[in-house]
């Protein structure tokens, strides 16, 4: 068992000719991935490492059976992307690409409501079950099968706590990265729910950051739902109010979204909180009694 | 990206949002010309800077005597102000907003942005104009009505009509019912239209002959919806951004100057706000929060040295590299090749993780650069404090000698 893919799970690439799309596209396939179409429209015909391009997801959907998409567009299509997908039947789509407007997530994001899909990103490394199937653009190598689900914000940081577990050889079942974008598709709370269902799944780490208040949520549903041990860090204790930190959505406004009143706040939900990012691994490793 | 209160001004009444009669003015002899035209009871002289709190800073000034105008133009142009947001260094005043004082009967507060929970924009109401928001939220939250919106259908009468008796509008001033509701769709419009971040009204006042005026107004825009609008591109000011900050995007890093001494340079948000947390908990402060992105070459390394050595602060530099799809031997090519081309006269220590780290490491090492390789993140962080300490004590015993 693992949570939202695995060895089963039929991908589609949204802009897989593009420089980005292809060479991922290609990673995610060698990594074991079942990458069975691509869509780039007016290229259908063509191939990319052996998987057949379509000029659109209802194409694709309609000859491979695909269930999962994996977009590459970049942002002024983006939002449109996103839509074409659910519109075409697909259940998981995880959107990489960095820089949509917040307007246009807004609109897709509402479009969304109601419907059966769930979206992941934008502005995320993706989701990878280790050892099965990788959709995105995390290395795969540092990933190890194990016993913690990791969920995060960020992209790097995500690799350097997962690089600890598999270094402790604690290993991982899924990691998300729900991506650092004000307005995103999945937050810590469905993912924590999830892992909290997830028989392989016997720990949680979750990599907040400055801005908004997913990880208060996060804290308020941890109190009341999940029994699994959950380590957290928070990424920018040394952050100024009032600037953005790379991530659109990293930034502590009107004095809400600081790193310590999250800190605080989760570890009054009962969560082990690094003040050290170094040390998420071992606290882990001691929340498991290992 | 911030704008000038004169522009947002403008824009607001492009949407047809009322605003006070005014004028961008940048020397007192426009100052002159312009009160005279103006030829209004009352005029107020506004220093435009990304700042706020100009008023309690003197950076606001209120004559009845059209005469007086030019003077008082005089003395706030080419000031430093000096406010709660611009830090001890102060921004200088380059230009002003002159326009016409409004008789205020009452004053109100209006924002509209997007709420992240939900993912839909709202607006912010209150009845305490001119007082900061957050103070409001603290001390007197039920003061404060906020109004969801659908963005699939936008704007509704109804959700003007929330907000309006939700803040007893109708038993402060009935005449203004309408106009509200009406000025909401209006900042719903521009605040879709433009792809804003956030609109802010404080104070909306209601004046005496029953109108309602946009006596200040504060718009910043979405960095990532600017690609669609050349005209809000226009009104960026880059005297009002860090010099460093403007040469790092130009380079496409982010980069953000902070007061500490350490600067480090990052791949990656997340990890670059970690790194600044470890130097401060390894003891020590961050010069700066720099992520040179997912696909790190020689020329951003060598872009991130030179804007890292031109902060006079930095007394050391940490980089902090984690491989994924990036490899590590070709970023530590790209630090030697970057470092023939920028001469680091500061102690610096590389940390290599993830894919072909070994290899990176092992090429630093023989590169017979002044350098520290690591492979730990707390351990490097550490290494960097423990040596630009040695570089301070080293640099305040020569300072005393020299007594």
């Amino acid at each position: 068992m693992s949570i939202l893919v695995n060895k089963n799970t039929r991908v589609v690439v949204q802009g897989i000719t593009g420089k980005e799309g292809s060479f991922h596209a290609t990673q995610c396939k060698a990594y074991g991935t079942k990458v069975v179409a691509g869509v780039t429209p007016g290229k259908a015909g063509q191939e990319v490492e052996g998987i057949p391009v379509f000029n659109t997801v209802r194409d694709a959907v309609k000859k491979t059976a695909c269930d999962t998409s994996l977009i590459f567009v970049p942002p002024p299509f983006a939002a449109d992307a996103i839509l074409e997908a659910a519109d075409a039947g697909i259940k998981l789509i995880i959107c990489i690409t960095e820089g949509i407007p917040v307007n246009d997530m807004v609109r897709a994001k509402r479009a969304l409501r109601g419907r059966d899909t769930r979206l992941i990103g934008p502005n995320c490394p993706g989701v990878i079950t280790a050892d099965e199937c990788k959709i995105g653009i995390m290395p795969g190598f540092i990933h190890k099968k194990g016993r913690v689900g990791v969920v995060s914000r960020s992209g790097t940081l995500t690799y350097e706590a997962v690089n600890q577990l598999t270094n402790l050889g604690l290993g991982e079942t899924t990691c998300v990265g729900i991506g650092g974008d004000p307005v995103n598709g999945t937050n810590f709370v469905d993912v924590l729910a999830l892992f909290e269902k997830d028989p392989e799944t016997e720990a949680i780490v979750m990599i907040g950051e400055i801005g908004g208040d997913a990880e208060e949520k996060a804290a308020d549903f941890i109190k009341q739902h999940v029994r699994k041990p959950v380590v957290s860090f928070i990424a920018g204790i040394t952050a100024p109010p009032g600037r953005r930190m790379g991530h659109a959505g990293a930034i502590i406004s009107g004095g809400k979204g600081t790193a310590s009143e999250k800190m605080k706040t989760l570890e009054a939900a009962g969560v082990r909180v690094c003040k050290n990012p170094a040390e998420i691994g071992a606290t882990v490793q001691a929340a498991l009694g290992l | 990206m911030n704008i000038h209160e004169f522009q947002a001004k403008a824009l607001f009444s492009q949407f047809g949002v009322p605003v006070p009669r005014g004028k961008e003015i940048k020397n007192p002899k426009a100052a002159a010309k312009w009160a005279a035209q103006l030829n209004s009871p009352v005029y107020v002289v506004k220093a435009q800077i990304h700042a706020g709190g100009r008023g309690k800073a003197g950076g606001v000034k209120i004559t009845k005597n059209q005469a007086e105008v030019p003077g008082l133009a005089q003395e706030l142009i080419g000031k430093k102000l000096v406010t709660h947001q611009t830090g001890p260094k102060g921004r200088k005043v380059r230009r002003l907003l002159i326009e016409e004082g409004a008789g205020i009967a009452k004053e109100l507060y209006l924002s509209l942005l997007v709420d992240r929970d939900s993912g839909w924009p709202v607006f912010i109401a209150s009845t305490e104009g001119g007082m900061e928001i957050e103070e409001v939220a603290a001390h007197t939250p039920e003061k404060i009505i906020k109004e969801l919106i659908d963005p699939a259908v936008g704007f509704q009468g109804y959700n003007g009509r929330n907000v309006a008796f939700g803040i007893g509008l109708n038993s402060m001033e009935p005449a203004v019912l309408n106009p509200f509701v009406q000025m909401l769709g209006n900042l719903y419009r521009l605040f879709m239209d433009k792809n804003a971040a956030m609109v802010e009204i404080n104070p909306l006042v209601i004046t005496t002959d029953k109108k309602l005026i946009a006596l200040d107004g504060k718009v910043s825009f979405d960095d990532n919806g600017l690609f669609k609008h050349a005209d809000v591109q226009a009104m960026r000011d880059l005297h009002e951004e860090e010099p460093l900050e403007i040469e790092a995007t130009a380079n496409n890093l982010n980069y953000v100057k902070l007061d500490g001494n350490i600067g480090c340079m990052v791949n990656g948000a997340g990890l670059a706000m970690a790194t600044m947390d470890v130097i401060k908990l390894a003891g020590s402060e961050p010069a700066n929060f720099l992520d040179v992105g997912g696909g790190a070459t020689k020329e951003t390394v060598a872009a991130g040295f030179r804007i890292l050595l031109k902060d006079k602060n930095v007394k050391g530099i940490f980089i902090n590299i984690f491989g994924g799809i990036v490899r590590c031997e070709r970023i530590a090519h790209g630090v030697i090749e970057a470092a023939k081309e920028v001469q680091i006269n500061v102690p610096l220590v590389v940390r290599l993780q993830g894919t072909n780290a070994e290899e990176g490491r092992t090429l630093l090492k023989e590169s017979g650069m002044k350098l520290d390789v690591a492979n730990d993140l707390w351990e490097a962080a550490q290494k960097i404090v423990a040596m630009t300490g040695k570089a301070r004590k080293k640099r305040a015993a020569a300072g005393e000698a020299g007594h």
